[in-house]
């Protein structure tokens, strides 16, 4: 890892780790007596063993110019098998809040163990430990391959990988700790975000720093959707985190909005963490993997325009739809509800988009389980997006909103379209990433994909039934005009729903810990003798050399 | 059309604008007319703030994640309404920093807790919720009533509060630490002090049954029981909105 890096990047390396650790030291000070302390602790010994590492390998010899003739791939490696990291931690606590709720006492008695408190370790834990990481490490190997370009240098992609998993120990660890702005999907508190946007900025350079090197005359459609996705992400959080802390001792901060333009401003937010961080990030990667894995050129460029410019444009109106019948002013609410089932084009243009590429390939989709979960993932994206925009229309919503029905549909998106497709995109990289021929073994591909299409299956069946029976129950009304069911009588008809439900947890659970152990054994076996992809290298920056471009 | 996309596709910055100008519209139309069109929030002149105990126990509140399973938004429905109590304005959680209107009912809505149970229900749910319901799947939080409420940094809370648009007074920022050990001990000169600057109607007790100390479990539940009574607006048969 830092036999990669040039001698002038260790020494900015080392600069680096210690401005963070004295970062640190300042956290840990101000904050004495605040979880922000404990926070400054966790920066400071981030930073010292950083530091350590750095100096270990300081006096290695440095890497010759022939790494120019290769990608760059150790961050890509190393946020895959984070990825894996992340996604085991963060199901095994989903798993666990969802035996909570069928048995209210398997929280052995402590603070941190409540459902309150490990809700967003699990939400954080898979769209941003999981999916954050599998998109960071897909984009640098993606942005590479598709611009023909090697990433601008070494440092940079290790300083935003490993950034952002400190953000993310940051959230996780503060959540347990009681320390959120409540925000769903943008809990970390004030000092964590700041720290986020200093990394996001710096994979927004790498990204624009690679682009502008391309040897390709035009930005493949991967790139148009990783990019949208560094972009409005950007924007959502910079705007949402908008806080003034207590004082630069506490962890605690106010945000800036209150009431009605903070519902609207977080839902804004939340419902565009969906659009760009789970859809956008996750369209990129599924517009490189599944044509190179099947074997097909993308069915439609045209197809692919419309429907990114359609996700672009429209989803940023739907956030009002989480705010149907509530104080928001009901213009605002017609608006989002109008412009999600708009959405459904540009959606089902991508989804079909996907499908009709493995035309020619389907007997590939019989015999390859990584091919499989890519279409899986396409089937259930469409799937979830028409499910949204029905979802989204006021009368529909006024039964399904606060129900397990839209547990099920997140669950849908993110079972089903998020880590199907990046269970796929992870299968076909780890042999290229590692040299391999292929994984470890294909049989437990093949159980994966069944242990996680069955979970999936079974947990959104579960969560269907009992959100659309609680949504009833609720507005039941007997026959002397009075409402039919206490609300505690329609939480013990969820009972046998939570069981189902953290049954299909539990096998998807198992199924990532089969993946887990399949990647393990694939980097561990020995390397082939020769690598097979000759044609996997960028395409030479020494001078006098330029690569063709073609008139017009 | 896709010619055109066909030369912006070949321009980085030129596709980085594209991007951001397309994907900052709907926000800006539906976000910036909140804070400019004046009818969005009803006026409420008799709307109190909340108390610095009431913050306190805001912020436990959003500390345990009791958000994730409860929603502070009664709609405009009339199930919810009979189930409830009145449907939300948007008035009742301007002081709301921030809101906590919620997205999933997993327990019931609290727009409308406050006084509707004993503070004596109160501390005994909340130090194990199936002592008074029995199919209750919502986790004990026992430990809150042998933990002592930080109090000494009250004023800052206030005074950052004040920052984002809350009227806090600098007698309420200066006094916020005694008026929180006030509002949970009624027979001492510092409970005064508490209705003098925050109202006569609010509420001054021992909220855990002790009076002698403060603890988390006071402030949770002086939380709980001034929710949906900051201001009576939702009450009055047409709500006014503001002109």
């Amino acid at each position: 890892m830092i036999a990669q890096l040039t001698k002038n990047e260790r020494q900015i390396a080392l600069i680096i780790l210690l401005v963070l650790s004295v970062c640190g030291l300042a956290m840990a000070a101000a904050g004495s007596g605040d979880p922000l302390g404990i926070h400054g602790a966790i920066v400071l010994l981030a930073g010292i063993l950083g530091a350590f590492g750095v100096i270990s390998g300081y006096y290695d010899p440095e890497p010759g110019d022939d790494r120019l003739d290769r990608y760059f791939d150790d961050p890509s490696r190393m946020g895959i098998i984070l990825a894996m990291v992340w996604v085991v931690a963060a199901l095994f606590v989903g798993d666990w809040i969802a035996w909570q709720l069928a048995y209210p006492d398997l929280t052995f008695d402590a603070a941190w163990s409540s459902f309150g408190r490990l809700r967003p370790v699990h939400t954080s834990g898979v769209i941003f430990g999981f999916g954050g990481n599998a998109l960071i490490a897909t984009s640098f190997y993606v942005l590479q391959r598709t611009s023909r370009a090697r990433l601008p240098d070494q440092l940079s992609p290790w300083f935003v990988l490993l950034g952002y998993n400190l953000f993310c120990v940051i959230a996780a660890t503060g959540y347990l700790m009681g320390v959120t702005q409540s925000k769903e999907y943008a809990e970390p508190e004030w000092y964590a975000d700041i720290w986020l946007v200093i990394v996001w900025v710096t994979y927004f350079i790498i990204y624009l720093r690679t682009l502008v090197r391309r040897k390709e005359p035009h930005i493949y459609v991967s790139n148009w959707y990783y990019m949208a996705f560094i972009l409005v992400v950007a924007i959502l959080h910079i705007v949402n985190n908008l806080a003034v802390p207590v004082s630069l001792g506490h962890a605690k901060s106010y945000s800036a909005f209150s009431g009605v333009q903070d519902a609207m401003t977080q839902w804004w937010y939340g419902h565009n963490a969906v659009a760009f961080f789970l859809t956008a990030g996750f369209l990129g990667m599924m517009y490189y993997y599944l044509p190179v894995r099947a074997g097909r050129p993308i069915f439609s460029y045209r197809l692919s325009i419309i429907s990114f410019w359609g996700i672009t444009f429209m989803y940023m109106w739907a956030g009002s739809h989480h705010l149907h019948y509530t104080a928001l002013p009901q213009w605002v609410q017609t608006l989002g509800m109008t412009f999600s089932i708009m959405l459904l084009v540009p959606s089902w243009a991508s989804a079909g988009n996907a499908l009709l590429t493995l035309n020619g390939a389907w007997h590939k989709v019989r015999d390859d389980a990584t091919l499989r979960f890519m279409m899986v993932a396409a089937v259930f994206y469409g799937i979830v997006t028409f499910e949204g925009s029905f979802m989204a229309i006021r009368s529909v919503n006024s039964l399904s909103h606060y129900t397990d029905w839209t547990v099920g549909h997140v669950h849908v998106g993110a079972l089903g379209w998020v880590a199907m497709i990046t269970f796929g995109a992870i299968y076909a990289s780890v042999p290229w990433l590692w040299k391999r021929e292929r994984m470890y073994s294909g049989r437990l591909v093949e159980v994966h994909f069944w242990l996680a299409l069955a979970g999936t299956v079974i947990y959104v069946f579960a969560m269907w039934n009992s959100g659309i029976i609680q949504g009833l129950m609720w507005r039941t009304y007997n026959e002397s005009g009075t409402l039919a069911y206490s609300f505690v009588e329609t939480v013990v008809a969820m009972h046998p729903y939570y069981i189902a439900r953290a049954i299909g947890g539990l096998l998807f659970l198992i199924g990532a810990l089969v993946g887990s152990y399949n990647i393990w054994m694939t980097i561990r076996t020995a390397d082939q003798p020769a690598d097979q992809r000759l044609a996997d290298r960028p395409v030479p920056a020494l001078a006098g050399v330029t690569a063709p471009q073609p008139a017009g | 059309m896709f010619n055109l996309h066909y030369q912006l596709e070949r321009k980085t910055i030129g596709f980085l604008l594209a991007i951001i100008g397309v994907a900052s519209i709907g926000g800006a139309v539906e976000i910036i007319p909140l804070f400019t069109i004046h009818q969005t929030v009803e006026d409420a002149p008799n709307m109190r703030v909340y108390t610095p105990l009431e913050i306190a126990g805001r912020n436990i509140y959003i500390r345990e994640g009791c958000y994730a399973c409860h929603s502070q938004m009664i709609r405009t429905l009339r199930d919810e309404v009979e189930r409830y109590g009145p449907y939300s304005l948007a008035v009742e959680s301007k002081y709301d920093h921030p809101m906590l209107w919620g997205s999933k009912r997993t327990g019931p809505d609290l727009a409308r807790m406050g006084n509707k149970y004993s503070d004596e229900w109160h501390v005994r749910h909340l130090n194990n919720p199936r002592d008074v319901v029995p199919e209750s799947v919502m986790p004990h939080y026992s430990w809150l009533g042998r933990t002592e409420l930080r109090s000494d940094d009250l004023g800052a809370h206030l005074a950052a509060l004040r920052k984002v648009g809350v009227p806090y007074t600098d007698d309420m920022i200066a006094n916020a630490r005694w008026d929180a050990y006030g509002q949970a001990a009624p027979d001492t000169p510092y409970a005064e002090g508490v209705t003098k600057r925050y109202g006569e109607a609010t509420n001054v007790r021992a909220f855990d049954g002790k009076p002698g100390e403060l603890t988390e479990l006071d402030a949770l539940v002086a939380y709980l029981q001034i929710l949906g009574k900051l201001t009576d607006a939702a009450h009055k048969p047409v709500a006014a909105a503001g002109g």
